[in-house]
């Protein structure tokens, strides 16, 4: 055995794959220890925030103290992000248009730019060839800049109780800053969230989970089903054989796909559960195991051990669990490593199709790439509703497949080169 | 089976009507249109000789269309983007395959873990890659349907222009999943041929190296016929998923229209035809493989 294992490991590609599959096996098996929120709670007003880290506006200005850093071109960034090179190309654009000379604007230089534009708009000019769409859009611009290259701080007001007048409370400076630490709460979403507003993260690692947990009981009852099919039927022969072959050559040219269409489309929306669904792609995959596991069992079942076994007087299951199942373990162990894998990529090919387990108890990989679609993540381009789902699938079957191809080196010799 | 989608159109035709006995009226109109007044058993036999027919029954979810009509309206794009894209996407692997395994090196080591990453990626997530990077970011290619939304199919050029455009996307997404597993399926069946004694005794002889890769890749290619044939029914289910990404007009949308609408006769009817498509193909392949393998016309003759 820990020969076995050495010889495994030795391999680069099982190394390789391992390593993939353990790490995304740890997190999601040590990531809800630290952060306990369930999963699919929504936490957010509006969809699809970016991921970032959200401190509290009210405690950062009110409540947590204060500290003054000098920092060289603070102010630079801070107008940058309120007047993009968009917004300084169209102000251009109408001065242009206003009949000031194209080689006197400077869109780099804010100051001298500001000045230009304060000096020359008017939002009651209309300009030729501008449409009041434009126009509109000329009078924000003018509004949003207003104060833009002020250096005194804002004033924070809290109105009285009794009359309603405001009174001043805090003056929060330019060269303000707080530490985020000693801010109460702030909430780190490193994916951002998702349509619902919950946090994709926490989603995507509860998602792996069912979706391991989906394909691994998928493989199991495909791998269960096809090796005693293929047991029964390799080492019978016979009539048993025949009615077996029948059934699996029927279900190998029917895309078994398209069988899980129909069976999940039958059961119904409610009575879906993750589950429900593993079993459902386990009953319709065992095809493959089944024909691999009978053409070994032919092989098999005439050579000399077998056939003093079968003198000895021992009985059929014994023959099979002894002597012909040692032969066929390390086949049956890459059978399931590619059962898993295609278990978890039916389910997705399920969810998408709206096929997939009902949506109000646990989220899977499927789903999560389902409801990314409906709400046109993709299109919009939050790449972190759908981007990181399909880069952890692709992940699972990639590092499973390593692995299987990893084990087929060791186990057969013909394929080391 | 649940829900009662009968009940479900009858309401929809019945809107606005207050009178309970006319809307049990169209309930029961709608019953016996569809059918399915009849006990289960019978209305399967009736079901069974309709489709021997040719006739598949109304949709629900687009009453008053019939079924054929839905079908016979998507399966083209369907048959038009698949075939080419998996015939393109097998032949594209094999050659790439062969190559890796005659060049190795460097050729080899970037080719094989990028082919295993791409045979591993769903085909969904090509799909929605793609779209992101050449329709969405890029903006060479539109982001959905089968042509311009704006056209009516005709047979003008600018309308086969802008199927064209739409073909991109799922084309170029089906083929390159398609690649990767029959690169890796290639490669190593080449490898092993080219390490097959009559190679070596070839190679003795002093015969040209490009006859002895004709004799290597035409044995190679027999085993890769078998796994298309074999896989033929997961690729056609992949690019179905695919197809839905891409709002393409073709069987996979058709399949998500009848999933969401709960249309029986529609879901079972497609999932008909698409059967009998791998079917097909399934049977065109096996005829090709008698004609390529000599071994099979020998054992006939015999």
């Amino acid at each position: 055995m820990r020969y076995m294992l050495g010889q495994i490991f030795s391999s680069v590609r099982f190394r390789i794959g391992f390593s993939i599959f353990a790490f995304i096996l740890l997190t999601v098996l040590i990531y809800p220890l630290i952060i306990t929120e369930p999963p699919l709670k929504t936490i957010s007003r509006g969809t699809f925030l970016s991921p970032g880290i959200y401190v509290n506006v009210y405690d950062s200005i009110g409540f947590s103290p204060q500290y003054t850093l000098l920092l060289d071109g603070a102010a630079e960034r801070r107008i940058a992000a309120k007047l993009n090179a968009d917004d300084r190309a169209s102000m251009k654009e109408w001065l242009v248009k206003a009949g000031l000379p194209e080689e006197s604007i400077d869109t780099q230089d804010t100051a001298a730019l500001l000045e230009v534009w304060h000096a020359n708009f008017d939002p009651t000019i209309r300009l030729p060839g501008m449409t009041n769409a434009d126009r509109n859009y000329y009078i924000r611009l003018n509004t949003a800049l207003d104060g833009l290259l002020a250096t005194e701080g804002a004033t924070i007001a809290v109105p009285d109780a009794t009359t309603g007048a405001l009174k001043e409370q805090a003056v929060v400076d330019q060269t303000s800053y707080v530490n985020i630490y000693e801010v109460p709460n702030s909430r780190v979403f490193p994916l951002g969230t998702d349509n619902f507003g919950r946090d994709v993260l926490t989603e995507l690692v509860a998602a792996t989970g069912v979706s391991l947990i989906i394909g691994f009981v998928a493989g199991t009852v495909a791998t269960v089903i096809g090796l005693l099919l293929g047991l029964i039927s390799g080492f019978l022969g016979g009539f048993v054989d025949d009615a077996i072959i029948f059934v699996t050559n029927l279900f190998t040219v029917i895309p078994s796909f398209i069988i899980l269409i129909l069976i999940t489309f039958s059961i119904g929306q409610d009575k879906r559960g993750a589950i429900t669904i593993a079993v459902v792609i386990g009953l319709t995959s065992w095809v493959w195991t089944t024909r691999a596991v009978r053409a070994q069992v032919i092989s098999l079942r005439n050579r000399d051990h077998v056939n003093l076994s079968r003198l000895s007087g021992h009985s059929t299951a014994y023959i099979l669990m002894a002597d012909i199942f040692p032969y066929i373990a390390s086949y049956v162990v890459m059978a399931f490593i590619l059962q898993v894998s295609s278990g978890i990529l039916a389910e997705a090919g399920l969810s998408i199709l709206g096929l997939g387990p009902r949506t109000t108890e646990v989220p899977t990989l499927g789903l999560m790439m389902n409801w990314g679609m409906i709400y046109q993540a993709h299109i919009l381009g939050k790449w972190w509703a759908y981007f990181p789902v399909i880069l952890v699938i692709a992940l699972i079957t990639f590092s499973l497949n390593l692995m299987q191809t990893g084990l087929d080196r060791v186990f057969n010799p013909t394929l080391r080169e | 089976m649940p829900g009662d989608p009968v009940a479900a159109i009858a309401a929809r035709m019945a809107q606005g009507m207050s009178n309970a006995t006319g809307v049990q009226a169209v309930y029961e109109q709608y019953t016996e249109l569809f059918g399915t007044d009849k006990p289960i058993p019978e209305q399967f036999v009736i079901y069974l000789r309709n489709v021997l027919r040719g006739d598949f029954g109304y949709s629900i979810s687009q009453y008053p269309r019939t079924v054929g009509d839905v079908i016979s309206s998507s399966i083209g794009w369907t048959l038009m983007l698949q075939l080419p894209a998996i015939l393109v996407g097998w032949i594209l692997g094999n050659l790439l395959g062969a190559l890796a395994a005659y060049i190795r090196k460097g050729f080899d080591r970037v080719l094989m873990p990028a082919s295993l990453f791409l045979s591993n990626l769903p085909a969904f997530g090509m799909a929605v890659i793609l779209l992101v990077i050449f329709a969405v970011n890029l903006k060479w290619f539109p982001t959905s349907g089968g042509y311009d939304y704006a056209m009516v199919p005709s047979a003008s050029w600018e309308f086969m222009w802008s199927v064209i455009v739409h073909y991109q996307l799922p084309f170029w997404s089906i083929v390159l999943i398609t690649i990767g597993g029959q690169a890796i399926g290639m490669r190593s069946m080449a490898i092993y041929e080219l390490n097959a004694d009559y190679v070596k005794y070839a190679r003795f002889l002093g015969v040209k190296d490009s006859k002895i890769i004709r004799y290597v890749f035409r044995n190679a290619m027999l085993p890769q016929i078998t796994g298309l044939a074999l896989s033929i029914g997961t690729m056609v289910s992949g690019a179905l998923v695919a197809e839905i990404i891409f709002s393409y007009p073709g069987l996979g949308n058709t399949i998500l229209t009848a999933v969401r609408g709960g249309d029986y006769p529609l879901i079972s009817a497609t999932t008909l035809i698409i059967t009998w498509m791998v079917l097909l193909a399934f049977f065109s392949l096996e005829i090709l493989y008698g004609l390529i393998d000599p071994r099979i016309k020998a054992a006939q003759s015999e």
